[in-house]
């Protein structure tokens, strides 16, 4: 907080008649001209300061609405890992699944601003105001797990997936989306490692843990064939071509299957409805419920300010 | 360091400028300053504007605002009433930037300060098992273990030394 680093700053608060601190009195004041980081706060723009323009020969509307999709997929799943607070069998792994959350709403909040600041919409707009056929998240992002395993298992494969990404986005022609990918990747690196360690430990453990890994990883694979669709709206300067992702993201995963003694699932890939899938905004069951969550106070209180 | 503007020369604003920002604590590692953890990237005086340039550690730092607003705060209290703080994406931060002095301040509060970061050239490799830890900052022991990757905040990580048996945190190698 910042009042401990200046208490000069703030004689007056926080003290009764008795002269003595009274925390609940701060709560109230306004320590930094209303700045908060929470919906209506003014703190909108995670991008503040940074060159924004987009270059020339790169296509604006493609832009946008790539960043929105890899924003989407980031909010999505960030929702659903903080839906897992409190509910961690240790400590440790509660403060790890909200800090892999917070590194994806980090990222999540600055992909939503570039694509915002494209559409004339802010990152608020964007995550509180609209409808779930306007959200262009991979349906892997919305899957609710059902246990401990399923979650590992997902998150080794959503963190693959994105960190094969955002390497090839490193390079994108637009500077903002590399930089943005340039940091993702130091972050997914460290989400990666953490969610393969778990699916080794679980496969290689004991027959329980084993069987309940391998069931997770098979309940969950029917959403892995959509993260390989091209996309044509992909902006990388050297597009690493689905064939080339997808060979990177299954050198991986075959490497923690093979070390965690678990058999790659087969089976068919969800269908999606006439060919679309989450990317077109045709989304499971599970999508409206995280919107009701995750919009129903912005949308209850849309003017609120604190 | 709270220097009459108007009467100093540009460079010696420039200076007195940089180091009433560069004095900004970090919010959740206090005993560092934004300059020792390296994310102040520049301070420059145009005129009456001063524009101090920030870049965050992690995506979703929390702390940023806040330091945004300090910094403002301190240098309208240092005498420059227009202040504007920016943010910096590339280059992105690296715990390599923390400086000597930064590390010391971490080691001193039982803190241990990160390993060199990782440097990489083609695709960044898949480690399931894990480096050896850091020194234990209070005994000073080889003997540590990982608790966890990840701690109280997205910048550091637990970990328990075998040798005294205290719990220790470390900033993570980024």
């Amino acid at each position: 907080m910042s009042t401990e680093h200046d208490s000069t700053e703030h004689d007056n608060a926080g003290h009764d008649s008795a002269g003595q601190d009274n925390p609940y009195d701060l709560l109230g004041d306004d320590h930094d001209d209303g700045h908060r980081w929470a919906f209506g706060t003014g703190f909108t723009d995670p991008l503040e300061g940074v060159d924004t323009t987009v270059r020339a020969d790169v296509d604006r509307d493609a832009l946008a609405r790539y960043c929105l999709a890899l924003g989407d997929d980031a909010l999505i799943y960030s929702h659903r890992l903080q839906q897992w607070v409190t509910r961690m069998p240790e400590l440790e792994e509660e403060t790890a699944i909200a800090n892999i959350a917070l590194d994806l709403l980090g990222q999540a909040r600055m992909l939503l601003a570039r694509a915002g600041g494209i559409l004339g919409r802010t990152e608020d707009q964007l995550a509180f105001f609209r409808e779930d056929k306007d959200f262009r998240n991979v349906r892997l992002a919305e899957y609710e797990d059902r246990d401990f395993a399923e979650l590992v298992g997902r998150l080794l494969i959503f963190s693959t997936w994105r960190l094969a990404l955002f390497e090839a986005l490193s390079s994108s022609p637009d500077p903002v989306l590399a930089a943005i990918a340039v940091k993702g990747v130091k972050e997914l690196t460290y989400h990666r490692d953490y969610a393969a360690r778990w699916v080794v430990r679980l496969g290689d453990g004991t027959p329980l843990s084993h069987e309940r890994m391998q069931n997770a990883l098979t309940a969950i694979w029917p959403l892995f064939g959509e993260l390989f669709v091209p996309e044509k709206d992909a902006q990388t300067a050297v597009p690493p071509g689905t064939a080339a992702l997808a060979g990177a993201v299954d050198a991986v995963i075959d490497t923690v299957l093979a070390t965690a003694c678990l058999d790659r699932p087969g089976g068919v890939a969800l269908a999606g409805v006439s060919g679309r899938a989450g990317r077109d905004g045709v989304h499971t069951e599970a999508m409206g419920y995280i919107l009701a969550e995750l919009q129903s106070l912005a949308r209850a209180h849309p003017d609120a300010t604190w | 360091m709270v220097t009459q503007p108007a009467a100093a020369s540009a460079q010696a604003r420039e200076l007195a400028a940089y180091a009433a920002a560069a004095a900004t604590p970090d919010p959740e590692l206090p005993m560092l300053t934004v300059a020792d953890l390296g994310i102040l990237r520049a301070v420059t005086v145009t005129g009456e504007q001063v524009v101090v340039t920030i870049t965050p550690t992690y995506s979703g730092c929390p702390a940023m605002r806040e330091i945004s607003a300090d910094i403002s705060g301190r240098l309208n209290r240092a005498g420059y009433r227009d202040a504007a703080v920016r943010l910096q994406l590339a280059p992105a931060w690296s715990s390599d930037w923390i400086t000597a002095a930064g590390r010391l301040k971490l080691a001193e509060a039982g803190i241990a300060p990160p390993a060199a970061a990782p440097r990489h050239s083609g695709p960044i490799p898949l480690t399931l098992g894990r480096a050896p830890g850091p020194a234990c900052p209070r005994c000073g022991s080889a003997q540590t273990q990982h608790t966890a990757e990840f701690s109280a905040t997205a910048c550091r990580s637990l970990h328990r030394c075998q040798e005294c048996g205290e719990p220790f945190e470390a900033v993570k190698a980024l």
